[in-house]
């Protein structure tokens, strides 16, 4: 029992984690109905910057802080120089982009900081607590809370504000937003500014688990990538559903079937990806597409 | 018709020309070198694979590396009878001598990815665009690490070390036989892979340039227009994959074979990735121009290498050349920018400027 209790929480951090970069993916599908497969590399180079900045003794939440800024700022500046060009192009032209994006960005985090290992602190205690008799590490509690509170505060940000608003109505109807003077080009930018930040987000809190190295996020971005498709691409809720559910079902996996190491979990994600595109392309939580043919 | 004579007369000079290039090339250069255009030999079949899913079928994949994985393990196994780092592996009976040894892999390789490609294409059928994009992705990702896993078979993530096993090349590994000469293991490889290179390419351009070419093309320029014409666009799309699987796991052997082993890392998220920027450098559907793209990936690591060392870079920018991640970032910047700026690859680009400086409005759609 206490085994199953910790295979949970363990696997609703991860989740917590995937979920979060998950949200990023998300947030640019629905915005640009475009996967942004740069969005794992952009999030390590965000993290490596966020090492660079403890390196040179800024205090550690200052350091977070500043990190999200600049990823914000970086992805804001993506969006205007790379992507804009090829806003009307076919999915096909952008998601090589991206691709061309993974590329130079991994090779940029590569030459600056290099291949090797890095320590990167935990933004939480190492102690854990006991909760109804399962020792639940602060680390874990801590991964599972940023991402709930990111995600309520995108939710009241979406919902509640008038930039919101626009975003949710430029990714709805471009051309009817622009007649009532919504600005759908800065409100794509601030999309993939948002997905820019979450994704520095995950960079942050996975960083301390897997450490820091240039590939550290391609299993992760699979892992969101198949969280995104299992709760919908156009669906932030079904984003974090999925990640969670993504996280606890493979730790779950993992604990109980001994085939399953992680080798296979990878793996796991694929089958997931494959299943979820043939029987419900949707997802859980998405809007099923309808094209005129 | 005259111009067309003089248009297939220039083309068949020009192969003939690039024929005796590849033929007499080893005599010029060392061992290291031939190693190198061995390898462009390798990645010009993986693109003549991809170039007829992606060029022609208009299937994006970002899977051809695990493809080439398949194949290249294939090989490994094959040669081997198991990864030799444990004890070996008793898969084949004593009949075939502990394993089918040798360039007798190279074609089942083929086979076994075209297998793959195949067995993937049945569901991927439904999937167009970004989703067929994201679900070769998955499978490059997974790949490796899925490889890595039946210990006993594949060596882990250790993979199978061909090394030390004569039988590879018949004669041992410095001097080989080939058409009554002795040459070194490189110059060998280098000639087994141009002269598949050059059997499919030949099968390429056979097969594109007639019915099942037209079909392809049909498919990917509507697939609803295909059907009302007679065109099955599910099996056209599943013969694409499975063929172009077929190039890729030759190609991954030959990988093997001049690698002298078979490792996950062997086969990276990065190869499958470095492949589609070779086709996008060539120029997404043309056949000759493949070399180009083959050639782009195998050199720009050491060109950026090179031009740090000549001083052909500014001074701020000289040590960073030999950066590990440097040639990774201009693979990046390339694509990005042939995507904004020259959609049709280098192919293109003499029509294209012939476009521009003839037509009297460029306007850009």
């Amino acid at each position: 029992m206490q085994e199953l209790a910790q295979a949970v929480v363990g696997g609703l951090a991860s989740g917590g984690i995937y979920a979060s970069l998950a949200l990023a993916i998300v947030l640019i599908y629905r915005s640009t109905g475009v996967v942004n497969f740069a969005q794992g590399e952009m999030a390590t180079f965000t993290t490596f910057v966020c090492w660079s900045l403890l390196h040179h003794d800024v205090s550690k939440w200052l350091a977070f802080g500043l990190t999200l800024a600049i990823a914000f700022a970086g992805g804001v500046a993506l969006e205007r120089t790379i992507v804009r060009p090829v806003e009307q192009a076919s999915p096909a032209v952008v998601v090589i982009l991206t691709i061309g994006l993974l590329v130079g960005l991994n090779g940029l985090t590569t030459a600056i900081w290099s291949a090797e290992v890095k320590e990167f602190p935990s933004a939480f205690p190492e102690r854990s607590v006991e909760v109804a008799g399962v020792p639940v590490s602060w680390q874990d509690i801590g991964i599972v809370g940023v991402t709930l509170v990111a995600v309520a505060a995108l939710a009241v940000f979406f919902r509640y504000t008038k930039l919101g608003l626009g975003l949710r109505a430029a990714a709805v109807n471009p051309e009817a937003s622009r007649l009532v003077g919504v600005r759908v080009g800065w409100m794509l930018a601030l999309g993939w500014g948002l997905a820019a930040t979450l994704g520095a987000l995950s960079g942050i809190l996975i960083a301390p688990i897997v450490s820091l190295e240039p590939t550290m996020m391609q299993g992760v971005l699979l892992y969101a990538l198949a969280a995104a498709v299992l709760g919908g691409l156009d669906s932030p809720v079904g984003a974090v559903v999925g990640g969670l559910a993504l996280g606890v079902g493979i730790n779950l996996l993992g604990t109980y079937v001994d085939a399953v190491d992680a080798n296979l979990e990878l793996a796991v994600a694929l089958l997931v990806i494959l299943a979820v595109l043939l029987v419900r392309p949707s997802g859980l939580l998405g809007r099923p597409a309808v094209s005129r043919v | 018709m005259r111009r067309y004579v003089f248009a297939v007369a220039w083309r068949v000079a020009a192969l003939a020309a690039l024929a005796i290039a590849i033929l007499v090339l080893p005599r010029y250069v060392g061992v290291f070198r031939a190693n190198q255009f061995a390898l462009v030999g390798i990645f010009f079949i993986a693109l003549l694979g991809l170039n007829i899913v992606t060029g022609h079928a208009g299937q994006i994949s970002l899977a051809h590396g695990a493809f080439m994985a398949i194949g290249g393990y294939t090989t490994a196994i094959l040669v081997s009878g198991g990864p030799t780092l444990g004890e070996p592996l008793n898969l084949w009976p004593n009949a075939l001598e502990g394993g089918v040894r040798d360039l007798w892999t190279i074609p089942l390789a083929g086979l076994a990815a075209a297998l793959a490609g195949f067995l993937f294409a049945l569901p991927a059928l439904r999937l167009t665009g970004l989703y067929l994009a994201l679900a070769t992705f998955a499978i490059a990702v997974a790949t490796p690490a899925v490889l890595a896993k039946p210990a006993e078979i594949t060596g882990g993530s250790r993979g199978i070390q061909l090394f030390g096993l004569p039988e590879l090349s018949g004669k041992g590994f410095e001097q080989v036989g080939f058409l009554g000469h002795d040459v070194p293991f490189e110059d060998f490889v280098y000639y087994v892979t141009w002269l598949i290179a050059a059997a499919l390419f030949a099968a390429a351009w056979l097969m594109l340039n007639g019915r099942i070419g037209r079909a392809f093309r049909a498919v990917r320029d509507s697939e609803v227009a295909a059907a009302a014409s007679g065109v099955n666009p599910a099996a056209y799309k599943t013969l694409a994959f499975a063929v172009s699987a077929f190039y890729a796991g030759v190609a991954g052997s030959l990988y093997v074979i001049l690698n002298w082993g078979a490792a996950p890392r062997s086969f990276p998220v990065l190869l499958s990735i470095q492949l589609l920027i070779g086709l996008v450098v060539a120029g997404l559907g043309s056949l000759g121009t493949l070399v180009l793209g083959a050639l782009f990936i195998q050199f720009l690591p050491e060109a950026i290498r090179r031009s740090g060392d000549l001083g052909l870079l500014p001074d701020a920018l000289q040590r960073w050349g030999d950066e590990p991640g440097a040639p990774n970032v201009v693979f990046g910047a390339v694509l990005v920018t042939l995507v904004l700026l020259l959609p049709t690859g280098a192919a293109g680009l003499p029509r294209r400027a012939a476009a521009a400086l003839t037509s009297r409005r460029y306007s850009q759609s």
